[in-house]
């Protein structure tokens, strides 16, 4: 019993971060139709940004701060420099353009920062007992924080006023543009919104396992497990589904080895793709 | 105030607009007519730049529109209500509204002025101001498509068949709207099917087929000598 308690903090906790990491991917998606391959090498560039910037202020929230905001610009350069030439094209180049910068992102990485990996120490220390098991304080700042970025993010599209215009692009860029609003610079926004959230997350998660030139492959992987479960460009499915898919995994991490439950997400996935590939967390389409 | 020039159009391979020309006034309303797929959606597209343009010029107050970004023509004080209306069906009435009231250089009392002028012409609109686009009726979404075209303050508005598949209390209420918009000095090039109200609306019309522009008369012609409008249009 405690055991299942345990596990299930622990899959919140993951669901949280994984959730951030998916939020940016599906936006991006939603509004320019843009696999990003890219996404979880940007959360690693972040938290490498972050390892360092913590390394010579020791200020942790200014490393996160500094991370998302130098990560964002770079989304925006990114966008303006390789994606936003490849609009109305097959997108096919779009997905290999990402991968194309993924690649160039890890090998930037190693040649900056070495192969060795670096620890983010946590800002908040001390740990409660949980049980019979210590269970650190840190990650549930990190879940928190997490759900108070996504939730920042859901309000700003809800209300703002950019946030009306990133919907109405999603929904009908023809349209959207018609009206004035000028979608090519949407688009580098959107972009680099969803760049910070993935260089945040970076921040965020570098304290529980460190921070490697390789970490972005398994980010963008699980991301796009949880984006395809909860429903393509759809927020709300795929932070429903980032909960859903890490709960899952924390609870079969009880039977077999955490290592082995990573399975039972890929079998979501397969699971979904046939039975409804349009998604989990989405109405039925009519 | 909008002059197409000898304009060709091209929808992929398929040659579309061939040499139209027409001209809308400051404050005139001008009628489109003729048969389905002749080209009149086409010409409102190619003024919009979602037609690609292969010849001719389309100029606005003077200004070569060629080269001005799609969401630059907005702001030169071009509205487009497209045929299919295309409101954004997930976002509330009224943001939709706020797609264009939310733009950059206006002043909070000039926005609230505008939306209280819309929802006095359309009040059903401010009933339904926190419901979603798509779940509204046609006619609903018709009003919706140009209260938010007004939001703009356009120059001129391009209306593409704004009666199509509505009831006929519907349409009359789309034929005031069209009235009030010229008493208050919109231009407006109307694309129509319906014969009756684009002769009632329009100061002049011009009539299309295969194309091109095939006829051009002032409505009170048109009314006096009903046979153009059985070669061109069949009814």
């Amino acid at each position: 019993m405690d055991q299942i308690l345990i596990q299930t903090l622990h899959g919140l906790v993951n669901g949280m971060v994984l959730a951030m990491v998916a939020s940016g991917l599906t936006l991006i998606f939603g509004i320019m139709d843009i696999v990003n391959f890219a996404h979880g090498d940007l959360l690693m560039l972040g938290a490498f940004v972050g390892a360092s910037v913590l390394g010579m202020t020791g200020n942790y929230w200014l490393a996160l701060l500094v991370a998302a905001i130098v990560i964002a610009l770079l989304g925006a350069v990114l966008q303006v420099t390789t994606l936003r030439p490849l609009i109305g094209r097959d997108p096919l180049t779009t997905i290999l353009a990402t991968f194309g910068v993924s690649l160039v992102v890890q090998k930037y990485a190693l040649w900056q920062w070495g192969p060795s990996v670096r620890q983010i120490s946590e800002p908040v220390h001390g740990d409660f007992t949980l049980f019979h098991l210590q269970y650190p304080w840190y990650r549930i700042v990190t879940a928190l924080l997490a759900g108070l970025i996504i939730g920042a993010l859901w309000l700003f599209l809800k209300y703002g006023k950019y946030g009306i215009w990133i919907r109405a692009t999603t929904q009908d860029r023809v349209m959207a543009q018609a009206m004035g609003i000028p979608v090519p610079l949407v688009y580098t926004a959107v972009f680099a919104i969803g760049s910070a959230m993935a260089a945040a997350s970076g921040v965020l998660f570098g304290p529980f396992a460190g921070v490697t030139q390789t970490m972005g492959f398994d980010f963008t992987l699980r991301a796009f497990i949880v984006v395809v479960v909860g429903g393509m460009g759809n927020l709300g499915g795929s932070i429903l589904a980032s909960i859903f898919v890490s709960l899952l995994e924390a609870y079969a991490a009880i039977v077999v080895s955490p290592a082995q439950a990573v399975i039972v997400s890929f079998i979501v996935l397969v699971l979904t793709m046939l039975f409804r590939p349009t998604g989990l967390f989405v109405p039925t389409p009519k | 105030m909008l002059v197409l020039d000898n304009v060709d159009a091209h929808y992929g391979k398929s040659h579309v607009l061939h040499g139209v020309s027409i001209e809308v006034r400051a404050g005139e309303v001008v009628g489109l007519l003729g048969r389905n797929g002749v080209g009149k959606t086409t010409t409102l597209k190619a003024i919009m730049g979602m037609a690609r343009r292969t010849g001719g010029r389309i100029t606005f107050e003077g200004n070569d529109l060629h080269g001005v970004p799609p969401h630059g023509l907005a702001g030169l004080g071009i509205a487009w209500v497209p045929e299919e209306r295309r409101i954004f069906r997930l976002l509330t009435v009224l943001e939709n509204l706020r797609t264009g009231l939310d733009r950059p250089g206006i002043t909070p009392a000039r926005r609230e002025g505008l939306l209280e002028k819309v929802y006095a012409y359309f009040p059903i609109l401010r009933e339904r101001r926190n419901q979603a686009g798509g779940t509204l009726s046609g006619g609903e979404q018709q009003m919706l498509a140009i209260a938010r075209a007004m939001v703009l303050e356009p120059k001129i508005i391009l209306l593409d068949e704004p009666t199509e598949g509505l009831m006929p209390r519907m349409v009359a209420q789309i034929q005031e709207i069209v009235h009030a918009l010229h008493r208050d000095g919109v231009a407006i090039l109307l694309v129509e099917q319906n014969v009756p109200l684009t002769l009632d609306a329009a100061g002049r019309v011009y009539i299309m087929e295969k194309g091109t522009v095939r006829h051009h008369a002032s409505s009170a012609e048109l009314r006096a000598d009903q046979r153009v409008i059985h070669e061109y249009l069949g009814v």
